[in-house]
């Protein structure tokens, strides 16, 4: 087998009292997108940072492509690329020139430099505003050159740190768009993220972190299972009704809201949503409100920590499709 | 041999970008100097008569190196705000992610502040011939004069960059351009310091701008207000060693603080 794009073993890095990573695990396969998804502060951008050789850790190894981050940070260097969390762009220079810029920097001639500029530029759809200063480009704009001039030298693995963090949802679709080009071009990616849907859109495997340690990985579907599903709320119209509505939807009964939780099964939200409607049909219930829920990260979030704190660590491997014990989604979903 | 042609190579990318943004808003520069020449009509015309010269001579004649030198000084904040400004919106990060060396960035963005301060060198002299200025030293003492003024620009450019990357908040570039008022004033560059009280007057001739500014009234031929202390005999000696001890001490430790730099 080949060497894999990226290995991490073992990272701790602490600023003051804080853990930015503790113990900190990540292999990536080739030609993939890898997500990191988790909230702020998780040590997501710490753990990038890492891998691109801008933060030393205090423990563990990292190598990319085989080579150690550092003991050869120059060969690292060459072969990857890092897109950080804020646009790092000269404002005032036109588009065109930040890439032959950085192109430059990378060892390019000034023609080879020119020329692969010129191509960047195309691909990402920057043609029309190539001459002109960054500071009027769009959020989107702004990142895709961003992010175009990470691919100059054709990186093996490309760091995307928070690409679409404060975008509108036509920019991020836009960056989405990029980012899966990239991967069709041979690029390995590894995008860290706050948004689930994000790592649902783009990413092959994800790495659930918080801090500083991986908490789940897996698919987005396997995630998904083991975070436990959609929920069907269904409000009762007066509170003498709750029992009986939920007794004929089989749900859990939450008497301050008024309101009876579905789980939903294998099926999913849907078919779960169109089979409560038809046992209240059946039995003849009224209700007031009736609601398909999908559960938010914050949730996700809630649900993956405490449950660590509970058991404390055993992070991830495949999650098996177990659906979450009661008890631990009522506290996720409070 | 091979890494150091690299690294000039590098440096020579950072220059052009420095340059081109200063083509493309000259506001910066443009201000620099129009602050020197507001100096020197303030304290050339508004307050100039009222100072008196020990050992004689014509006060305009005296402020005027002591102008080249404040200005050389003053370019510590251009500095230390564009590397700020850089190391906050993450363009220092790229840099340190790409395969170049990291005396690049400084070294390019030295090469084009040295390019920016010989103009405005070029442009405060030119003014002060026009009000009456003037070097009356060989074509080679002026011209040492001017390069000992660019060596004080490059030690107060290693000190810019090492600000801008230890101190990047807003606070950091704010106290630096209100201190360098004092730092600035405290020397000999617009009063002689043999009118200060006694222990002023030694830390005026022990600021490396003094040593500056009095080595070139020297090398102009302009009257240096001084009669006695160590600035007599040992000034121009001064102004090639203070920049080189900034430089010597400083150089090190932004290369350090490159490095570390990291959020």
């Amino acid at each position: 087998m080949s060497v894999p794009p990226l290995v991490a073993r073992g990272l701790r890095k602490r600023y003051g009292d804080t853990h930015a990573l503790d113990g900190f695990d990540l292999e990536i396969e080739p030609g993939a997108v890898h997500a990191l998804l988790g909230p702020n502060g998780a040590g997501k951008s710490t753990a990038v940072n890492t891998f691109a050789t801008l933060t030393r850790c205090e423990e563990g190894e990292v190598r990319v492509a085989g080579r150690d981050v550092r003991r050869e940070p120059a060969a690292v260097r060459a072969s990857v690329g890092l897109v950080g969390q804020h646009a790092a762009l000269d404002e005032i220079l036109f588009g065109r020139e930040n890439l032959v810029m950085f192109g430059r920097l990378y060892g390019l001639s000034k023609s080879a430099a020119a020329e692969r500029a010129d191509e960047l530029l195309g691909t990402f759809g920057l043609r029309d505003a190539a001459d002109r200063k960054v500071s009027t480009y769009s959020g989107g704009m702004r990142r895709r050159l961003d992010i175009a001039a990470g691919l100059i030298r054709r990186p093996a693995l490309l760091f995307l740190d928070e690409p679409t963090t404060g975008l509108d949802p036509r920019a991020r679709n836009e960056v989405w768009q990029t980012v899966r080009q990239i991967v069709d071009a041979g690029t390995t990616v590894l995008l860290t993220t706050q948004y689930l849907d994000e790592a649902d859109q783009l990413a092959d495997r994800i790495t659930v972190m918080d801090a500083g340690r991986v908490v789940a990985e897996g698919s987005a579907q396997q995630l998904k299972r083991r975070l436990g599903g959609d929920r069907v709320l269904v409000t009762a119209p007066a509170h003498a009704d709750l029992d009986r509505l939920a007794a004929v939807l089989g749900g859990r009964a939450d008497a301050e809201l008024r309101q009876v939780t579905v789980e939903a099964g294998q099926d999913g939200g849907a078919a779960t949503l169109t089979a409560v409607v038809r046992a209240l049909d059946a039995a003849g219930l009224e209700v007031d409100d009736l609601l398909l829920r999908r559960p938010t990260l914050d949730e996700v979030f809630l649900h993956l920590t405490a449950k660590d704190g509970a058991g404390a660590g055993a992070p991830g491997t495949d999650a098996p499709g177990t659906a979450a014990p009661a008890d631990d989604t009522e506290g996720a979903l409070r | 041999m091979n890494a150091v042609a690299a690294t000039l190579r590098q440096s020579w990318v950072i220059t052009l970008r420095d340059l081109k943004h200063w083509q493309r808003e000259p506001w910066t520069p443009v201000f620099g100097i129009a602050f020197s020449v507001m100096l020197v009509l303030v304290f050339g015309y508004l307050l100039g008569g009222a100072i008196s010269l020990p050992g004689g001579g014509d006060y305009l004649a005296y402020l005027m190196p002591g102008i080249f030198a404040l200005s050389m000084m003053f370019g510590i904040e251009a500095t230390m705000s564009a590397i700020a400004n850089d190391s906050k919106k993450g363009v220092t990060d790229r840099f340190r992610s790409l395969p170049i060396s990291g005396a690049a960035v400084p070294l390019g963005r030295a090469g084009a502040d040295l390019m920016n301060s010989a103009a405005e060198l070029a442009v405060l002299m030119v003014g002060g011939l026009l009000i009456g200025w003037s070097a009356s030293g060989s074509v080679a003492a002026t011209v040492l004069g001017v390069v000992l003024l660019l060596w004080l620009r490059f030690a107060m450019l290693v000190l810019g960059v090492f600000l801008g990357l230890a101190f990047r908040g807003e606070g950091g570039v704010t106290a630096v351009q209100v201190l360098v008022w004092p730092l600035g004033f405290l020397s000999n560059v617009l009063v002689a310091p043999e009118s200060m009280p006694g222990w002023l007057a030694f830390l005026a001739q022990w600021n490396p701008i003094s040593a500056t500014a009095a080595a070139c009234r020297e090398l102009f031929g302009n009257p240096t207000g001084i009669t006695g202390g160590v600035l007599a005999d040992h000034a121009l000696l001064l102004a090639v060693l203070w920049p080189a001890v900034l430089t010597v001490v400083f150089l090190p430790l932004t290369a350090r603080a490159y490095r570390r730099l990291s959020r």
